[in-house]
């Protein structure tokens, strides 16, 4: 298939082999295959990005940018925290209202109580790993389906919640640090920093996966490849930090030609490095360790990891542990920047988190998806009810959008797959 | 002849009321094909689910390299070399090559995969059993043919050090040219040194492929044939029972449905 000049030519390849145009001759043949993965939901995003840029003045500026950001930051987590069990084929339709409770434990700990913001936290976190260890036992080792399991608990946990919270009771989160998560900005110089960091991360496991290939003495990507790829993400990392590092307060016009003075809007958001922290050790865990590769197997075939010698049920039980205890950060995450919990905090939000997974490209029946997919599903999701609010249409509109996206997203999936000739019906 | 790689003797197995497997005995040499013949319900499956660890045996004695073992779990009998490759095969589609072949005992380091060296042993076990049907081993095997998909299960089975192979009906799904693949793969199996012992309906490919051939009847080893010194009627007329066996030392005379 490819024509390698490299050492010993095996008789069956890996994909590493041949040269740049090689790999991405395959890359095509891939995608024409139906392994599109995030690809669309990209291309949806870009195409309402535009848009919305032409349709709104304000759309395009780094002050919404940064507020889309933080907007979707909530539902990214939640939609992470979900594609753990819908890997599995599983659902969980309590997250959103475990973050909800997560988020009313650790408000109110912190009210009534005065403890320590970061104790009542891990105690929020305890809650969340709790009830993902419930849900875990009843699926695992009863054997209740988990849409089941958690609609009961999506129900009681709203009961649970206007027990903690009380009666049409609020409470404002007082931690500083909790509310600065959504609402405040890194100074310019940690940014960098961070970004510097981050950058060489990925240059470290980039250079240690060509490390590992080359000792086991199996092909390597073409080495051009890899800096490429290195270049592109340090240079759309670099954007996306210049641009939150400007000023992005909105001017105030002039008086006399003189531009009137404004508080400066400066630095990254301080979710974002969070949501990119999550982002990447899930996918680290997911990709790279066993627990992930019996995560994936246990989704495409239970019986195939089970006579492997995979402890199905632990992974099971495993997946809503993650789930539920994300969820409790999502909840942490959604209080900070709507400033209250409620008893119907995220009530409403875990079907838009199921909605982001299949968006971006991860499969209900399990197996198939990966943590990014989430994320950029939940941008779409978010742009939408970002852009509409901005021109001013009624929320109507907005849940309609996004239910067309969604079945558009799933068509488009269905209809390459059958164009690809996959023998996976799904 | 050699020394079998694993003997079994007097092998009882019964579940409540029903005796299956009433005294067996079985032999399976390495570099050899034995195959494992009888019509449904005669026992094959449960003697094969003994050897596997799966349904342990109620009496009998199991003699692995001419010592007496237990063959009690799964795990006793992959840490001896036996391994086995069910009909459906269990693979995961969502999953590559590699990744389905060594699903269960990956190769770590520092706490993350090693996917180079399981790369490496992939290719290189593929490569001893001569598989050229397979382009890469990064394929996922939902793009894989019945054959391939068999074939790369049969190389999963051989990828620790097997000594016996079990085929569950290997060739009950597949085409004639990748039947034919699949009895091809199954000679250099054995040719590697491995005891193969596969289980089939086909006695045609059991005719190309086993070097022996044990005909179950009824819960009954009722003959063990040298595959050169019978012929397809001999065999039918033991799996139908209308032969009576000549190296059973009990008669089956008493079982009902056995016509002289």
């Amino acid at each position: 298939m490819t024509t390698t000049p490299a050492a010993p030519p095996p008789t069956i390849g890996s994909g590493h082999e041949g040269d740049i145009k090689d790999q991405f001759v395959a890359y095509f043949r891939n995608l024409r295959q139906g392994e599109m993965g995030a690809l669309p939901a990209l291309g949806g995003f870009v195409v309402l990005v535009i848009l919305f840029s032409f349709l709104s003045a304000q759309f395009l500026t780094p002050l919404n940018m940064a507020n889309l950001l933080t907007q979707s930051a909530t539902l990214m987590t939640l939609a992470v925290a979900l594609v753990f069990v819908i890997l599995l084929g599983e659902i969980d339709l309590s997250a959103g209202v475990t973050s909800g409770v997560g988020a009313a434990t650790f408000v109110v700990l912190v009210h009534n109580t005065r403890m320590n913001w970061i104790v009542a936290l891990l105690i929020a976190f305890a809650v969340g790993l709790a009830i993902g260890a419930f849900i875990g036992f009843f699926v695992a080792r009863v054997g209740i389906p988990s849409f089941v399991v958690t609609l009961g608990l999506f129900l009681g946990f709203q009961g649970l919640q206007l027990l903690i919270i009380g009666s049409g009771g609020a409470y404002r989160p007082e931690t500083p640090e909790i509310i600065a998560l959504m609402n405040k900005n890194l100074p310019v110089w940690l940014g960098w920093t961070l970004y510097a960091v981050a950058i060489l991360i990925a240059i470290g496991i980039a250079v240690w996966d060509r490390y590992r290939r080359n000792r086991a003495g199996v092909a390597n990507r073409p080495i051009t490849l890899m800096f490429l790829r290195l270049g592109a993400i340090a240079v759309a990392g670099a954007l996306f930090t210049a641009l939150l590092s400007a000023d992005r307060a909105p001017s105030r016009g002039s008086l006399g030609g003189v531009a009137i003075a404004h508080d400066p809007i400066v630095g990254v958001p301080i979710v974002v490095p969070f949501a990119i922290a999550l982002l990447w050790i899930g996918t680290f865990v997911l990709d790279r360790t066993r627990f992930g590769r019996h995560l994936y197997a246990v989704g495409g075939n239970p019986e195939a990891a089970r006579r492997a010698g995979i402890r199905v049920a632990g992974i099971r039980m495993a997946a809503f542990i993650i789930c539920s205890t994300l969820a409790i950060l999502a909840g942490i995450f959604d209080a900070s920047r709507i400033g209250v919990v409620t008893a119907a905090s995220g009530n409403q939000i875990v079907l838009s988190g199921v909605a982001a997974a299949v968006v971006g490209g991860v499969s209900l029946f399990g197996g198939r998806g990966r943590l990014v997919h989430a994320a950029i599903g939940a941008l779409v999701i978010s742009v939408i009810a970002n852009g509409l609010g901005l021109l001013g249409l009624p929320a109507g509109v907005n849940y309609l959008v996004t239910g067309g996206v969604l079945i558009l997203a799933a068509t488009i999936d269905a209809l390459s797959r059958r164009r690809g000739g996959g023998t996976l019906a799904r | 002849m050699d020394m079998p790689v694993i003997e079994l003797t007097d092998v009882e197995k019964r579940f409540g009321p029903v005796e299956v497997l009433k005294g067996v005995n079985l032999r399976a040499f390495a570099g050899k094909v034995t195959a494992l013949v009888g019509d449904n319900g005669a026992g094959k499956s449960t003697l094969v689910k003994g050897l596997a660890g799966v349904q342990p045996y109620d009496a009998g004695e199991v003699k692995f390299n001419g010592e007496p073992v237990g063959l009690h779990t799964p795990r006793e009998a992959s840490a001896l070399g036996i391994e086995i490759v069910y009909q459906d095969l269990a693979l995961c589609e969502n999953l590559d090559i590699v990744q389905n072949m060594f699903l269960g005992r990956e190769e770590t380091a520092f706490g993350t995969m090693d996917e180079g060296v399981m790369e490496r042993q992939a290719s290189e076990t593929l490569q001893s059993l001569s598989v050229r049907t397979v382009k890469s081993v990064r394929q996922k095997v939902s793009s894989l043919s019945g054959g391939q998909r068999q074939t790369v299960a049969i190389a999963r089975s051989v990828l620790k050090d097997a000594k016996v192979v079990i085929l569950d009906e290997p060739t009950a799904a597949l085409g004639v040219a990748q039947t034919e693949q699949v009895l091809n793969l199954v000679r250099r199996l054995a040719d590697s040194g491995v005891a193969v012992i596969i289980i089939s309906h086909n006695l045609a490919d059991v005719f190309k492929v086993a070097d022996y051939i044990s005909v179950l009847y009824l819960g009954k080893m009722v003959a063990e044939l040298e595959t050169k010194k019978t012929n397809n009627e001999e065999v039918i007329g033991y799996i139908t029972g209308i032969n009576t066996p000549e190296i059973s030392t009990s008669s089956i005379s008493t079982s009902e449905g056995a016509k002289a």
